[in-house]
């Protein structure tokens, strides 16, 4: 079987849902005719025409908009923000509607639709091409957020996200994109949102990370005996996965690249201080960016969390 | 070489009854007597329930509250010209649109006092929720008529917003790509003149709001807004041309907010009272019943049993609303998401918000 990297394991999911279901539709720019930055929408535009992959005017705050009212209307637009730094234009348009359009109306209107958009450090881009910017949506109530890891997650997360009722950020590591590959059947099985995947198991520390930082974390763990947690949902995140693992093991690491202030890694940390204190046998550690905006391509190695980092958390933790 | 001119543009302004009253029957849609009288009857009734509202406010019944008082004409004109499987996406100053498409006054005011039941939108009723930051629901019309194209449905979007919504980058963005997509949606910004404090004069330079569709290659036309009949006529125009596929249109209705912005406000801080007496005198209801005199279509019983009726409607709904039990607050967290997440659920039982 032919390996398939994350592009093409999104491309087929979202072939596959649109051939299923034909009120899903796709916009953004330059998702058609050029099929994405990226290329993850290469091909949609001959397959499905004009009426369901649009390529919109260069307007972020307007195509999530119009999303927001096409999910209304009864459609399941997945919107392309081309790079998660370009998205803040639009955060109006998740926070005050996106996320609160089911409460605001008790539940007579949802608002089905995905955010897909490249997100994080790695691939030496121009600035605000490699924003990690995933607690400002786990923050906002009324969001899911999802980051795939592999091109076999992605490709299940994706299914999931588009049929989820509620609205879904999608975060896509740019840097993975092509770097890791896996075999992938046609007509893949979704896999849930909510759930994580234990990567690696292991005995002695609880290693929770997602995206680009699950490689890392990973790579780093030679030496270690670390059951790797790979989150993928972010929100709602699994605790049980995370309870269970950290009841075994007693110790627990988050890694993330983005800044450690108010990052999703407190949250784990202080979710696993409440419910699992008497089970830790040494203090949480975070391995996360510094509180500094995200570099350009010339610092960006020295930003992001590298193996070494890890490492001296795993041997902190292995200190008590 | 000489500077040729590449493009020419000219706004027009639409008004068909006079301040005297006087109907331009070469403009005049086709209207009988009872549709004209249902404007009216909408008029009334959207004036009687922004008055009782007002008092509610004062008796502390109901929450802060938008007065509409003066833009009736623009709201019921435009309301009224709609078909039934049109979509409405409205701000927070629309109590007449939405009493004009048949919704339930008790949850209106339920709404007003603070309870999200009340945007619960019957089926069958296609107005999405009001949209309180201001201008973030133009794009939502845009999005929604282009979903309309896209399934073949002969339906269009209409979205109200004001002079200070223009302002704002969602209505550029959202004029811009509706007009791309050709998108069956109308944009009707009532321009009453006040943004809070501010003047229409300090939200742009342009001399119109209407022209501003102009930059954008969509249609685009001034009305009298308090003249039920014009704003009427522009917007089954619009309606129509929508439909048949020739686009977006953008309907300035020139108006005038005669309340303070909201019950939390103070409008004589910053604004003439000679200003808002001579917008008393040009008010909508005084121009159609002008036109329905001339017509002699305003019996005195006929105008007592329609402000009777409304106020018993209002006094109902009154009732209703008050009569309702108190909200769940185990719903706060159940419409959050479609389903409980795992935390959710946690919270909902460590609240004690659980059955």
């Amino acid at each position: 079987m032919a390996k398939t990297n994350i592009v093409q394991a999104i491309n087929q999911a979202l072939t596959e849902e649109m051939e299923r279901d034909k009120d899903v539709v796709i916009l953004g720019e330059d998702v058609g005719r050029d099929g994405g930055v990226f290329r993850v929408t290469e091909g949609l535009l001959d397959k499905f025409g004009p009426d369901r992959v649009m390529d919109t005017p260069l307007a972020e705050l307007g195509i999530l908009g119009a999303a927001v009212g096409m999910a209304a209307y009864g459609l399941k637009p997945v919107v392309e923000i081309q790079f998660m730094g370009f998205i803040y234009s639009a955060l109006e348009q998740v926070f005050s509607h996106a996320a609160r359009v089911r409460a605001r109306s008790r539940g007579r209107f949802g608002c089905q639709l995905v955010v897909r958009t490249p997100y994080g450090i790695g691939i030496k881009a121009p600035e605000l091409h490699s924003e990690s910017a995933e607690a400002l949506f786990c923050h906002m109530p009324g969001v899911k957020v999802v980051v795939p890891s592999t091109p076999l997650n992605a490709k299940g997360l994706m299914l999931s996200a588009i049929r989820d009722p509620d609205p879904v950020i999608f975060l896509e590591p740019s840097r993975l994109y092509r770097a890791v590959k896996s075999e992938l059947s046609e007509g893949g099985a979704a896999m849930p949102l909510g759930k994580a995947d234990i990567y690696q198991e292991g005995k002695d520390i609880t290693v929770v990370a997602w995206g680009t930082m699950l490689h890392r974390a990973a790579e780093a763990s030679e030496g270690f005996d670390c059951e790797i947690i790979d989150l993928m949902t972010l929100k709602p995140f699994d605790e049980e996965a995370i309870l269970a693992s950290v009841k075994k093991t007693g110790r627990l690491v988050v890694v993330h690249e983005a800044t450690r202030m108010c990052g999703l890694g407190a949250e784990i940390a202080a979710f696993a201080a409440e419910e699992a204190m008497m089970h830790l046998k040494s203090p949480v550690i975070r391995v996360a960016g510094p509180d500094a905006v995200t570099p350009m391509a010339r610092l960006e190695d020295a930003y992001m969390p590298d193996a070494a980092r890890i490492k001296r958390a795993y041997e902190t933790v292995m200190e008590y | 070489m000489p500077i040729n001119t590449v493009g020419r543009f000219e706004v027009k302004y639409l008004q068909v009854v006079s301040e005297e009253g006087i109907l331009d029957s070469a403009l005049a849609p086709a209207l009988s007597d009872t549709e004209i009288r249902k404007f009216y009857e909408a008029i009334i009734l959207a004036r009687t329930f922004n008055g009782r509202a007002l008092s509610l406010q004062r008796e502390g019944r109901i929450g802060t509250y938008a007065s509409i008082l003066g833009q009736e004409g623009s709201q019921v004109g435009s309301a009224l010209a709609l078909a039934k499987d049109d979509w409405v996406f409205p701000s927070f100053r629309e109590t007449a649109v939405f009493l004009s498409l048949g919704y339930p006054l008790h949850l209106m005011i339920r709404y007003w006092m603070g309870d999200e039941r009340g945007m619960k939108v019957p089926e069958g009723v296609n107005i999405f929720p009001m949209s309180v930051p201001v201008g973030t629901q133009i794009p939502h019309a845009a999005g929604a008529a282009m979903a309309m194209r896209i399934r073949g449905d002969k339906r269009a979007a209409a979205v109200y917003f004001g002079d200070g919504g223009s302002s704002r980058g969602d209505f550029h963005e959202a004029l811009n790509i509706a007009g791309v997509f050709r998108a069956p949606v109308i944009f009707l910004c009532q321009n009453n003149q006040w943004a809070i404090s501010v003047p229409r004069s300090k939200q742009t330079r342009a001399g119109t709001i209407a022209q501003r569709a102009i930059g954008y290659g969509i249609e685009g036309l001034q009305v009298d807004g308090n003249d039920v009949i014009a704003v009427y006529k522009a917007m089954k125009d619009a309606l129509e041309r929508a439909k048949a596929g020739d686009g977006p249109t953008l309907i300035e209705c020139v108006t005038y907010r005669l309340d303070d912005h909201t019950t939390a406000d103070d409008a004589s801080r910053y604004r003439a009272s000679e200003e808002v007496e001579s917008w008393k005198k040009k008010e909508p209801l005084i121009r159609l019943r002008l036109l329905m005199e001339k017509k002699g279509i305003l019996a005195k019983d006929y105008e007592d049993s329609v402000l009777k009726e409304a106020e018993a409607a209002v006094d109902r709904a009154v009732q209703e609303a008050e009569a309702m039990a108190a909200p769940d607050p185990a719903d706060i967290l159940n419409y959050t998401n479609a389903a409980l997440t795992g935390r959710q659920k946690k919270e909902m039982k460590d609240l004690g918000w659980r059955k």
